[in-house]
């Protein structure tokens, strides 16, 4: 064995490492390939040998050669082996390579499961670290199912540096298996506070990316987030957090009012130009989901746009782009501030840098305006002629079209100005979008009634101009065009003023080159104008013309049918015979034109894009329905179809009604016209945009104006875009004559002093009046189409599954599967018995625990049934805590009373909600002690609503999960529960009766009533306790620790001004104790006050923040302080003080640490903590009352809990562990504490004494 | 979310490519093919942002890149990458490679394509940033380091 080991080690000196590999790839430049080949064959040879060195080289050879582009997943398996080394070296080179070259398909993965799983379990962390980092980049869904709560078990390793990469890939396991996002999502949610800075950036970072695509579910996070804003000073972490809020904003409005000032502040006080960057992008994008006209917004989006101008004046390129883009997002609600800052945009149009020249060019989009239009697009027009490389020759072309086009041609005064543009485009050479510039064509000619002859006779020397296009024509996409004219041409051809030349033009030999599908519609448009052609000549008496044109048809069709197009083919034979024919009937002299045109008669209407997705399925319908029986017997399907028939035909001759008097025909005429008005899909023909969609009055005044060809049409190849320009500026300046001529006449006969009002300034947007009135048809719509527009989602988007509630609260079939879940499914284990078996019963338990209270009268059968129950959840209890102690063995076991405790508490979920709501209706600070808590029992109300609108929908689920999960073992077990539940049932429908009774009596009763419905709400509480306070002023503080120093706390204090008079020069001094001194700025002696930075207005309150260093924490401290302040009147200021005593409890030295029940069981195994407890009586409040108060007043995170027994945990700011185990019977509460400082114990036991003794 | 990175020189030769999304081998040298032809032609003097190529990414994604000596380092990211973000952590990467390195240059890149994969592995992880402090991402390549140096003198000693 040693010999095979030494003789592997010398071969490896023989062997190439990856050094050797590229300096040999180096020195064979002229035969790089053969060179490679024989090196492959090598590492073939290496991957053969056992020795894991040799293999972990040719591996990491592999890696290399993977770069340069060899397909090395042949080695797949070899990697596998590497990957799974006992030695980090190599097992990095393994997952390295597999990183690289894995992916789904790659069937070698399903190997590596257990390996991972055993990596990542190491007690090395960097082999867990390696392992995360690989498995990041190939993780498939049967991965991240299997592997799902072992990553879940490392975002609370204790090294960060596996928790933020543990964090981090939780990401990439929700997407392969979303299942696992609701229960991984609170472990996931807690390390937003993690200590560590690296996991709560990565925690963030994943929390953004999934808000990103589904921000709705996000929302309840706000508040969260919110803080870490306002805390943080990592600009990464405020980056995305910024940067998440802009995506949750257009959700909730009033999150974006609370956002706006810290904002402005960052963009006033950060140096970080990224930083900057993004507020101003949140701040714009808050400023979008606000509704606009609010007198203070304007500022803001005055600040961001000069900020940005800043950017973009920057020498920086950087800087410039991104001003530029986000520039444009103003651009869309607020064109008016960015129109300002016109000049610096057109000069970003010139810049060298084409990245800057596009980003410009998306803002002119917005800038135009029915005055400058033609003026921008001539401009644009230049560019393109100048511009080198097709592809931003081919932006600006598609940019002028979106110009012009956008917003149904708002802008647009002059079509035949927007033709001719568009004609001119098709000179360009080489671009890639003449089936843009066609459809453009398409949509002006059928859309704008008014512009078809002059478009028709564009397109007509289009057509005869054809050679000038099609010069090089398969390599160039503008021959597309004539696919336009073509059609333009036949389907108006009685606009045409030359038929003949026309169609000959569209029977050129030449033609037959083109693209199949465009030579398709020249044959059918030639057949159009050929009607046309042969209406006009038949009038004449001499019928020889019209004969020739049929043989001009039948000499140059033939052409055609030869095409090896098929649909060229057969419309061209088709055709070609049907010209034989009426040749023939020519020839006898019979008329045939009329019939020829009816061929090609009606007029064809454009149609919505959409219509045909939004029509609705009318009501009753239901598509999936079978319309007839399936066909399972034979007799029936003679009759059914003409069952159906009879049916319809009254549908059909309904609108034949033709005796309907003329009062109803002006109503429906009416009501339709109303109709139209209110649908926003009828383009309403008044050209002057801005009134589009609001207040048309109908469509009948508009005028349809004759156009008068000032133009000459006849000069092809020459742009003629320019003289109407020119024309244009005269046709306005005559306009502006006179109307000032009549205002002049008016002003004179008004002649009294308000002659200042019709101050003819500048030119406005209304005062221009387009050269045509242009009809532009509606697109057709489905009658009562549905204005939806969620037919863009992508149904592929993997982020869809990724759409999940988060605050609804878990249930206990959704838990990560677990190593032995799916080998054990066929076998019950007696934990998940268990857990089945508690998960029943606890919902009933906890609403007959309520009902008991509300009515005293049945409290004795009550009682009986819950002491029934007691017992056996003592049992059970009990059963559960060997769980715990038992560790690890039991994972299972663990796992799914963590779900459960997760799901216990409905009320806490629902209080989240309310907190947002609560959030984001308050002032940014609460004014006052004692109004916040009205507000917020007001807020409360609505709560339990909530809850109890969930409570019917969890409960009916439980019974069948059970029933899936409980096959065989105990039947009578569920017998006995359906009876319990039944009892129960029918109790609860008496009591009901009970109440209903009573209510019509009593006030207080009702009252009563009316709680029974609505879960008991939390009553609400508050931290912030009484300072001090005389007439001028009151002090609230709260006091907590600071999670990020193990010596520090900080209080936070609300100054309240209760006078008339304007406070300030405040400052805020205490008297430093030997344990606990006050931070104060450095340079500032021992005794300075600090100065409170902000000044109160009368009734005016506002909170700071004071630092307080402190030694040792296991006792409580108080401190002496004062407060001085100069209260100002009109007249006089008089200097006042307010004495106050800090009171440093015990508890503001815990922090709330979340702690899963595995990590609790350990601590309470490890015997460092030292015992003692404490009793509580005469406690009358629910026990998840009581809960919460402890939670919320001392600091501690609820850890399990079962019925009226909780395991409690909280930690010091100096990392003391605090474990509560509370039990309640009757009024009797009893806590057994542990803790490694009993000092500290002791101090937090009385704490949590006094705060029930006060209530 | 970053979707590729890559490095290569000024003829367009790779030095390391890391995609994060999988893409067959020649589709990933086609992408390096024209990422470099789009971020060659551009002067050095213009912004670092450009338009995302044709095969990676759509609209949504953008290319960012720096043009150091012989090297041109190019992130692929979405929108939800600050860009002035992305910029920073390129520098923060160039840094510490210049630290792991001493003095970085092309041929260090070129010897040492694995390591600079450890490097890069501690900065960016699937696509997500991992850490952006360059002295805790140099302490943990040397940890590992280290580790893998033991690793190899325990070889020796084996024999």
């Amino acid at each position: 064995m040693a010999l095979k080991i030494v003789k592997g080690s010398i071969d490896r000196m023989f062997d190439k490492n990856l050094q050797d590999l590229v300096r040999g790839i180096r020195n064979h430049k002229e035969d790089e390939a053969k060179y490679i080949s024989t090196c492959i064959d090598e590492i073939k040879q290496e991957l053969k040998q056992d020795n894991i060195a040799v293999k972990a080289n040719a591996v990491c050879k592999l890696t290399y050669l993977q770069m340069l582009g060899y397909d090395v997943s042949w080695a797949a398996f070899n990697i596998v082996e590497v990957m799974s080394s006992s030695k980090f070296t190599y097992k990095r080179i393994g997952y390295l390579a597999a990183s690289q070259c894995f992916h789904e398909s790659t069937d070698v993965i399903m190997l590596t499961t257990n390996q991972i799983r055993k990596d990542l379990s190491s007690p090395n962390q960097y082999d867990t670290g390696v392992a995360l980092t690989g498995l990041s980049c190939f993780v498939t869904p049967d991965l991240a199912r299997d592997l799902a709560n072992d990553i879940m078990t490392l975002m609370s390793h204790t090294k960060p540096y596996i928790r933020k990469k543990a964090v981090l890939i939780m990401y990439k396991v929700f997407l392969k298996y979303p299942e696992s996002l609701r229960p991984a999502f609170p472990r996931l949610k807690e390390k937003l506070e993690d200590p560590d800075p690296g996991v709560q950036s990565a925690a963030v970072n994943v929390i953004c990316e999934l808000a990103r695509r589904n921000p709705k579910n996000y929302l309840s996070l706000a508040p969260l987030f919110f803080k870490l804003m306002t805390s943080s000073t990592n600009n990464w972490v405020l980056i995305k957090i910024i940067k998440l809020f802009g995506a949750l904003t257009p959700l909730e409005p009033r999150l974006g009012k609370k956002l706006i000032e810290p904002l402005t502040n960052l963009i006033h006080s950060t140096s970080a130009m990224s930083l900057l960057y993004e507020c101003v992008n949140t701040v714009i994008a808050v400023l979008i989901s606000l509704s606009s006209g609010m007198p203070n917004h304007s500022a803001s989006i005055q600040l961001c746009v000069q900020k940005l101008r800043i950017l973009i004046e920057d020498s920086d390129q950087n800087l410039k782009y991104l001003g530029l883009l986000a520039m444009s997002k103003i651009l869309k609600t607020h064109p008016k501030s960015v129109q300002s800052h016109k000049d610096l945009i057109l000069q970003c149009l010139d810049d060298k840098d084409e990245s800057i020249r596009l980003r410009a060019l998306d803002l002119l989009y917005g800038m135009v305006s029915k005055k400058n239009l033609m003026e921008i697009v001539k401009k644009l027009m230049l560019h393109v002629d100048k511009a080198e490389g097709t592809t931003y020759r081919d932006e600006l072309l598609t940019k002028i079209i979106d110009i012009c086009s956008q917003s149904n041609y708002q802008y647009i005064t002059n079509f035949e100005w927007y033709i001719s543009i568009l004609v001119e485009l098709t000179r360009l050479e080489g671009t890639r979008h003449g089936h843009l510039i066609a459809s453009q064509m398409l949509d002006v000619a059928i859309r704008v009634k008014a512009i078809r002859a002059f478009a028709v006779a564009q397109m007509a020397t289009l057509l005869d101009n054809a050679h000038l296009l099609t010069g090089n024509m398969q390599r160039n996409g503008i021959c597309e065009v004539l696919y336009a004219a073509a059609w333009i041409c036949g389907e108006f051809s009685e606009h045409l003023e030359n038929p003949i030349q026309t169609l000959e033009a569209m029977l050129r030999p030449k033609v037959a080159t083109l693209p199949g599908h465009i030579q398709a519609v020249y044959v059918q448009n030639a057949a159009k104008l050929f009607a046309t052609v042969l209406k006009g000549q038949e009038g004449n008496t001499d019928s020889t013309a019209a004969q020739e044109t049929s043989q001009l048809m039948i000499d140059r069709l033939p052409l055609f049918v030869q095409s090896a197009n098929l649909e060229v083919q057969e419309r061209a034979s088709c055709i070609l015979q049907l010209v034989k024919y009426i040749q023939k009937l020519q020839q006898k002299d019979v008329e045939v034109a009329e019939e020829v045109s009816a061929l090609f008669a009606g007029e064809l209407n454009p149609v919505a894009p959409k219509a045909q997705k939004k029509v609705p399925v009318p009501e009753g319908l239901d598509l999936d329905a079978w319309i007839n029986e399936p066909p399972s017997e034979s007799e029936s399907e003679d009759e059914q179809p003409k069952a159906i028939f009879a049916k319809e035909e009254p549908k059909h001759s309904r609108p034949r009604h033709t005796e309907v008097d003329e009062k109803e025909l002006a109503r429906r005429r009416e009501a339709r016209k109303q109709e139209q008005a209110n649908n926003p899909f009828y383009i309403k023909a008044s050209p002057s945009s801005q009134k589009v969609y609001q207040d048309t009055p109908g469509v009948e005044h508009i005028p349809v104006v004759q156009i008068d060809l000032s133009v000459p049409l006849k000069v092809p190849g020459m742009p003629m875009s320019d003289q109407y320009v020119k024309l244009e500026e005269e046709r306005r300046q005559k306009e502006r004559a006179e109307k000032k001529k009549k205002e002049k006449k008016k002003r004179k006969e008004k002649r009294s002093g308000r002659g200042k009002k019709q101050d003819s300034g500048p030119e406005s947007e209304e005062d221009i009046t387009p050269a045509h009135m242009v009809d532009i048809v509606t697109e057709e719509m489905p009658e009562n189409a549905l204005p939806s527009d969620d037919d863009d989602k992508d149904p592929n988007d993997p982020h869809k599954a990724l759409d999940i509630d988060l605050d609804k609260p878990l249930a206990d079939s959704e838990k990560l599967p677990v190593r032995s879940h799916r080998a054990a499914e066929s076998l019950k284990s007696p934990a998940e018995d268990g857990d089945v078996e508690s998960a029943a019963i606890h919902a009933p338990k906890k609403k007959n625990g309520k009902e008991k209270r509300e009515k005293k009268k049945d409290k004795d059968s009550d009682r009986k049934k819950s002491k029934e129950e007691k017992k056996k959840k003592k049992h059970k209890h009990e059963e559960k805590e060997e769980d715990l102690l038992g560790g690890q063995a039991e994972e299972p076991a663990v796992q799914s009373e963590e779900t459960n405790e997760v799901a216990a508490p409905p009320t806490s979920t629902s209080a989240e909600v309310s907190d947002l709501d609560f959030w984001l209706s308050n002032a940014p600070v609460p004014s006052n002690t004692q109004e916040a808590p009205t507000v917020a029992a007001a807020e409360a109300a609505p709560v339990p609503k909530v809850a109890s609108g969930t409570a019917p929908n969890s409960e009916p689920d439980e019974p069948k999960d059970t029933e899936m999960e409980e096959t065989k073992s105990s039947k009578h077990k569920k017998k006995k529960q359906k009876k319990e539940k039944e009892e129960k049932e029918k109790k609860k429908k008496k009591k009901h009766h009970h109440h209903h009774h009573h209510s019509d009596g009593g006030g207080e009763e009702s009252v009563q009533n009316g709680t029974v419905e609505d879960e008991e709400p939390l009553p609400p509480m508050s931290n912030y306790c009484l300072l001090a306070e005389n007439s001028y002023i009151k002090m609230v503080c709260d006091i907590q620790g600071n999670l990020q120093d193990g010596s520090q706390v900080v209080v936070s204090v609300i100054f309240e001004n209760k006078c008339d008079s304007f406070l300030k020069s405040m400052e805020f001094n205490v008297l430093d104790s030997l344990n606990s001194k006050l931070q104060r700025p450095e340079g500032s002696g021992p005794h300075d006050g600090l100065t409170v930075p902000f000044q109160l207005p009368p009734g005016v309150s506002n909170e700071a923040r004071f630092v307080f260093t402190v030694q040792s924490i296991v006792m409580p401290q108080k401190l002496k302080g004062t407060l001085t302040f100069i209260v100002k009147n009109e007249d006089s200021s008089t200097h006042e003080k307010l004495d106050f005593k800090l009171h440093f409890t015990c508890t503001s030295y815990l922090i709330t640490t979340p702690c899963y029940s595995d990590a609790f069981a350990k601590l309470l195994e490890s015997g460092d903590l030292k015992g003692s407890s404490v009793r509580l009586e005469g406690v009358n409040m629910p026990f998840h009352h009581l809960l919460a108060r402890i939670c919320f007043h001392h600091h501690f995170s609820v850890v399990e809990r079962i019925d009226s027994c909780a395991s409690m945990y909280s930690r010091s700011i100096q990392g003391h562990h605090v474990c509560l185990l509370v039990k309640t019977s009757g009024q009797t509460v009893s806590i057994d504490a542990k803790c490694d400082e009993p000092t500290l114990l002791g101090n937090v036991l009385d704490e949590i004494k006094q705060t029930f003794s006060q209530c | 979310m970053i979707k590729a990175i890559l490095i290569f020189n000024n003829h367009g030769k790779p030095r390391l490519i890391r995609f994060y999304q999988y893409f067959a081998e020649d589709m990933q040298q086609q992408i390096i093919r024209e990422t470099f032809h789009l971020v060659s032609k551009r002067d050095d003097n213009v912004c670092n942002f450009l338009e995302g190529g044709s095969l990676i990414g759509g609209s949504d994604y953008k290319l960012i890149y720096r043009h150091y000596a012989t090297l041109y380092f190019v992130f692929c990211v979405d929108s939800s990458e600050s860009e002035l973000g992305i910029l920073d952590l390129i520098q923060v990467f160039v840094e510490t490679l210049d630290k792991c390195f001493e003095n970085v240059c092309e041929l260090d890149l070129i010897f040492h394509m694995d390591k600079v994969h450890y490097i890069l592995q501690e900065v960016v992880m699937g696509g997500m940033v991992l850490e952006t402090n360059m002295n805790e991402i140099v302490a943990q390549v040397e940890v590992q380091n280290r580790m893998e140096k033991s690793e190899v003198s325990d070889v020796k000693q084996g024999l």
